[in-house]
């Protein structure tokens, strides 16, 4: 992946009070690269994640956008978090509106898009997601697995130029995490710049161009997955997969 | 029960349960509109609305609603010269809805307050996730969750907006207290059918009232 940068955070420090959760951080990410970041809890991946789209921001640092810097607030924070999907762990789908409200809003109310135009595009995505049959029921009526396939089709109805996945699918049932991965891989396949905190390993094995090892709110070692899993050169980063590799 | 067979005390009677009608109505959209207003201050990042809000629910939740009725008059009107109509029913009729609406908000915001705090954060972060304004976040996603649930609680507000409305007759207004208040003076033989008679009229309509409140809490309640 040598494509430009899209995603750009450079020296990026946050404290959540005495607590550094984010040290330094450098990382780039190229157009149409999937990035997967890994590490123990606690290691600041998620709020890295967060980071990019502001939902926390950072005490120092830079982080740019395709070129822009990330607006403190206001419309042009707007702007830039309708071009960056995210997922959440918790799926978040808005709990008093169908399925298909659900996709249909952010282009509707943000974009001003015409909601004819909007329910078509809604719709095709629900159905590559297998989710079509559900439109019009609730969030609540739905799996785990499905909500979570919905939240993805939200974030890839504003036409996104990258999308954030912030543990996709632990909170997911075992035999639901599946269906959202094969989501995700086709995606990846398909192009999308991603970042994706997971602790899925396979999903980082067969998906990722890129793992980005973090431990302690620091970024401790990248590389590609098969180099990564297979001759991890920092001792943290052994010790990490030593634990999780062995079940 | 010879007092409600004269249709001079009937009229009284239902003039006065007009006005409560027309008081508790006029209110509840007044204190409803404010409320939300106020609570959307209340949750805004902006300091100066958020001690706005605060300030609001402060003094009219800790003054007596008999002072705020009295203000309308005494202070609005006679003193200030505030005036909504030359008809003086009229005039006292919307200084009682002033009144009534400025109370009644402040227990209104307090309700709806509670009501986000039982939306997920989750919910609003998904809403800036996909470039919602804090406005939008607020009117589309956040109140109308925070809405369904204080609809009980709501309806009790309510309940007691209109037994409140009867306080407006402390300024002239012949709601139905002042109502009830000139049947007994006339009729001094029939203090307990004509008490009676007004105290079931308030049941009648709101103890149905409150279990329609309870049945539309359970249907609009938002299910995760």
């Amino acid at each position: 992946m040598t494509g430009e940068a899209l995603i750009v955070l450079e020296n990026v420090n946050k404290w959540f009070g005495p607590l550094h959760v984010l040290q330094d951080v450098d990382l780039s990410v190229a157009r149409g690269e999937v990035v997967v970041v890994i590490g123990p809890s606690g290691s600041g991946k998620s709020t890295l994640c967060r980071a990019i789209n502001r939902l926390e921001p950072i005490d120092s640092g830079t982080i740019t956008f395709d070129g822009q810097p990330l607006a403190a607030e206001g419309r042009a924070l707007a702007r830039l978090r309708s071009e960056v999907g995210m997922v959440f762990q918790s799926f978040n789908l808005f709990a008093h509106k169908t399925i298909l409200q659900n996709v249909m809003l952010g282009p509707v109310k943000v974009r001003k898009e015409k909601p004819a135009v909007v329910r078509e595009r809604a719709m095709s995505l629900l159905e590559r997601v297998g989710i079509a049959n559900q439109a019009e029921k609730y969030p609540a009526q739905l799996s785990g697995g499905q909500q979570q396939r919905v939240a993805i089709a939200r974030a890839l109805a504003m036409q996104p130029k990258a999308l954030l996945f912030d543990e996709p699918t632990s909170a997911l049932d075992p035999e639901m995490v599946g269906e959202v991965l094969d989501v995700m891989t086709s995606l990846a396949r398909e192009g999308m710049t991603m970042v994706v905190v997971t602790h899925e390993m396979g999903f980082a094995r067969h998906a990722a161009n890129r793992v980005v090892f973090m431990a302690d709110g620091q970024l401790v070692e990248q590389a590609a997955p098969e180099e990564f899993f297979a001759n991890p050169k920092s001792e943290r980063a052994r010790d990490f997969l030593s634990k999780i590799l062995t079940h | 029960m010879d007092v409600f067979s004269d249709p001079y005390n009937v009229d009284v009677y239902v003039t006065g349960f007009l006005w409560i009608l027309k008081l508790t109505a006029a209110s509840t959209v007044g204190a409803l509109v404010l409320g939300v207003l106020l609570a959307a201050m209340r949750v805004s990042p902006v300091p100066v609305l958020r001690g706005f809000g605060a300030a609001w629910v402060n003094v009219f939740r800790n003054t007596p609603l008999t002072l705020i009725i009295f203000f309308c008059y005494f202070g609005l009107f006679s003193t200030l010269g505030f005036s909504v109509s030359d008809e003086i029913d009229l005039n006292n009729y919307w200084l009682g809805v002033i009144g009534l609406s400025v109370y009644t908000a402040a227990f209104v915001c307090e309700a709806i307050r509670s009501g986000i705090n039982t939306v997920p954060a989750g919910q609003a972060e998904a809403a800036r996730a996909i470039g919602m304004s804090f406005r939008q976040t607020l009117t589309m996603i956040v109140l109308p969750q925070a809405g369904r649930a204080v609809v009980a609680p709501l309806g009790s507000i309510f309940i007691a907006l209109s037994k409140n409305a009867t306080i407006v007759g402390t300024i002239g207004l012949m709601e139905s207290s002042n109502a009830m208040k000139e049947l007994i003076n006339a009729n001094g033989d029939a203090v307990i059918p004509i008490f009676l008679v007004f105290a079931g009229t308030f049941a009648v309509v709101l103890i149905p009232a409150g279990y329609g409140f309870g049945w539309l809490a359970n249907r609009l309640a938002v299910k995760r």
